[in-house]
């Protein structure tokens, strides 16, 4: 077989893309379609840079989702012949194309990238919100209360942010460290927050429907606790509380620790914004009218504070996923965390800027992959600002 | 004031010692230790050899004692063996009874680093400098730069100009450095494009610098920050742009870039000038990063070493430096802000 030229790439990379076209097609045609009957989501397509934005990123959400349509080759798979050849080249077998050349090892390149997207894509939102909880559930009364609460947890938050992130990452992540366990203990602390956060959000709401409330409670309890033992715990490591047969969730231990260090660096900037939003809105008069109503603390925080700051959470949430997703390529680009065959785009960066200057593929395309879900992101969030301020 | 700069302080203070603590108690766990023992004392140790090892070079103390003593607040350890002390505040050759008791960071003793071989002040010294140069460079383009993206984006807000220098700064600011240099590298230092303007590696800038090695790495770390301040002005400066005192200076026929110069700038430059001081912390990561994918030994390539080489002392050190510029950038940024800022008045 013939190698292919740039034309010949670029159809066969649209082509592979496939399912990602008709998936997108489908959404924006049906999104626009209904745009008046869906609230916020809908105003997005009112505006072209939150359009465009919105492209960007569910082009990379389908393709996590279809990945394993996408790919071409074996991730893993290494063809001494194909090291460092540029993109388009056949393969000796003749059975198909490395659309996007291969790198040190004679790997695939495309379907590195398009495997990579499946982890930032799952993890990168998953972080976020899990930092959104910690944030939520602290700020929230650090702003209400004020006073030696307030005191303490900003004195906190600030220590973890005057932390430079690469040393923290560094500290956090080294072998020795994980070792000790520490990675998982801050996983047991950090994911009670989500727990936590759901029953106090369905008790301050329901307390007067006790029956409701305590079978809500119940099954929050029931499957938020096993969740949580599973995700934490892995039979074999420090912390293994579930036995290995009803242990289903297995989470490979460096990405739960990966996971955990992105939200433990995460959560202190939500918690900031979060407690100045809270200060800003609780000087108003439905907060004054629910207090004289005679409505408890967590009510007041969970059901008429925080639906009302929903606006700029919103937004920085879209930002946030866009900076953990820089986060997740910082660990990666550091050779932290993520063990070094992943196909994470941070790692392969890492391990394609070695030789940038005569084969500078293996690099630039999960670069300028990371670089557009992070602008798009960024775009989103800033047309989703737009639309937030009209109302 | 006053108060608000001791309390300032004190609080930095307290910051201080809790984030070195923390790195302290990091850096000196058991496997940690157990690996230092290994690599200076050989690979192939049994365990208590590793421990009589610790405990001969004052490791074997509570974690807090020995905090003390890096710190220079508690009196150094020392320990004797067939009639010879060590100890350490004793260098070798030094008679016992001459050594200062206390020696620490509060007394401008930084350690050994087991990695270079040298002593910590010196290695953190030079290669501060080296960064130093760079940083130097970084500010000399960025803040400019971005002022004036930021100034002439905000003052006609929706304007064409607006949208084009605001997704312009969109762009840079998603674009981590890692990225960028990337693209930089393969763009303009490589054999495929046969541009070869720059060149790929800035380690001959350590000798001397030209524009052909330097220019990739500040470029690199410079456009991050770009797109936070330019946005960051533009905010300002359109939120100032509004104000009554805007629309009465333009209905007394004041001429518009007049408008711009003399009225709104001074106000509009307030914000920026905090948002500049707490992105050092930021410029530190980017320093880290441009420095390990330009081979450029500084600062940051310096901490990266210390942290993969299991350099306790040079990573402490290396953490020192980093938390004492993250604070004082942040007490400089609120004292900044009371002092240029009118409207705020802290009695």
């Amino acid at each position: 077989m013939e190698d292919l030229g740039w034309s010949g790439i670029v159809v066969a990379i649209l082509r592979n893309f496939l399912p990602v076209w008709i998936s997108l097609a489908v959404l924006f045609a049906v999104s626009i379609r209904y745009k008046r009957r869906l609230g916020l989501y809908g105003k997005l397509f009112d505006s072209m840079i939150a359009m465009i934005g919105f492209a960007l990123v569910m082009f990379w959400v389908f393709t996590a989702i279809f990945s394993d349509l996408i790919v071409t080759h074996d991730t893993l798979g290494q063809i001494s012949q194909m090291k460092n050849k540029f993109p388009g080249t056949a393969t000796p077998d003749g059975s198909g194309w490395y659309l996007l050349g291969g790198d040190h090892l004679g790997r695939d390149v495309f379907s590195r990238v398009v495997a990579g997207s499946r982890i930032v894509v799952q993890i990168a939102p998953l972080a976020t919100l899990f930092a959104f909880m910690v944030g939520i559930s602290l700020g929230l009364p650090a702003g209400y209360y004020g006073g030696r609460l307030d005191t303490v947890l900003s004195f906190l938050a600030n220590l973890i942010l005057a932390f430079p992130v690469i040393l923290l990452f560094y500290l956090l992540v080294t072998p020795e460290i994980v070792e000790t366990g520490l990675p998982q203990y801050m996983a047991l602390v950090l994911f009670l927050f989500p727990i936590a956060f759901m029953m106090v959000l369905v008790n301050s709401r329901y307390y007067v429907v006790p029956a409701f409330r305590n079978k809500v409670m119940l099954i929050i309890a029931v499957v938020g606790g096993y969740l949580y033992l599973s995700l934490v715990g892995e039979v074999g490591t420090r912390v293994a509380v579930l036995p290995g047969a009803a242990d289903f969730i297995h989470v490979p231990g460096n990405i739960l620790i990966v996971f955990v260090s992105v939200v433990f660096v995460n959560s202190p900037t939500v918690y900031r914004i979060v407690r100045g939003i809270t200060l800003d809105i609780k000087t108003r008069d439905y907060v004054a009218a629910g207090q004289t109503r005679g409505e408890r603390p967590w009510y007041i925080m969970l059901w008429e504070i925080l639906p009302n700051a929903r606006g700029p959470l919103i937004v920085d949430f879209c930002l946030r996923i866009g900076y953990t997703t820089i986060l997740l390529g910082t660990l990666g680009f550091f050779g932290l965390g993520l063990s070094p065959e992943s196909p994470d785009w941070g790692s392969t960066i890492n391990a394609g800027r070695k030789l940038l200057t005569i084969a500078p593929h293996p690099a630039i395309v999960p670069a300028l992959a990371l670089m557009s879900l992070v602008l798009g992101l960024n775009l989103l969030a800033d047309g989703l600002r737009e639309e937030s301020l009209r109302d | 004031m006053l108060a608000f700069l001791t309390r300032r302080v004190f609080t930095m203070i307290l910051t201080a010692l809790c984030l070195t603590f923390i790195v302290f108690y990091l850096t000196n766990l058991p496997p940690n230790l157990e690996k230092l023992a290994k690599s200076e004392a050989g690979s192939r140790i049994t365990d208590d050899e590793v421990q009589s090892w610790l405990n001969k070079n004052g490791h074997g103390s509570p974690l807090i004692v020995r905090y003390g003593e890096w710190l220079g607040l508690m009196p150094g350890w020392t320990y004797e063996e067939n009639g010879r002390t060590t100890g350490r505040c004793i260098s070798r050759g030094q008679d016992p009874a001459d050594a200062a008791r206390f020696c620490g960071i509060l007394q401008g003793y930084w350690g050994q680093s087991s990695v270079f071989k040298d002593s910590v002040s010196t290695i953190i010294g030079t290669r501060l400098g080296l960064t130093g140069i760079l940083m130097f460079w970084v500010m000399i383009t960025m803040v400019p730069f971005s002022l004036l993206i930021g100034i002439l984006a905000g003052m006609r807000e929706g304007s064409r100009l607006d949208r084009t220098l605001s997704t312009f700064s969109i762009s840079t600011a998603a674009t981590p450095e890692y990225v960028s240099g990337v693209i930089f590298i393969a763009v303009f230092a490589s054999s495929i494009t046969g541009l070869k303007w720059f060149k790929g590696s800035a380690a001959s800038a350590m000798e001397g610098i030209t524009f052909e090695n330097f220019f990739l790495p500040v470029l690199t770390i410079a456009l991050y920050g770009v797109g936070q301040i330019a946005r960051m002005t533009r905010a300002s400066m359109a939120e100032v742009m509004t104000a009554q005192y805007i629309r009465t200076a333009r209905l007394k026929g004041v001429s518009f870039m007049n408008v711009v110069m003399k009225h709104a700038l001074r106000n509009a430059l307030i914000a920026p000038f905090t948002v500049i001081m707490l992105l050092f912390p930021w410029l530190l990561n980017g320093v880290v990063i441009v420095e390990t994918l330009f081979n450029y030994k500084g600062f940051g390539w310096t901490l990266v070493q210390a942290a993969g080489n299991n350099d306790i002392q040079l990573l402490l050190g290396c953490s020192v430096v980093a938390v004492i510029v993250v604070l004082v950038t942040q007490l400089i940024s609120d004292v900044g802000y009371v002092y240029l800022n009118p409207r705020i008045r802290i009695s």
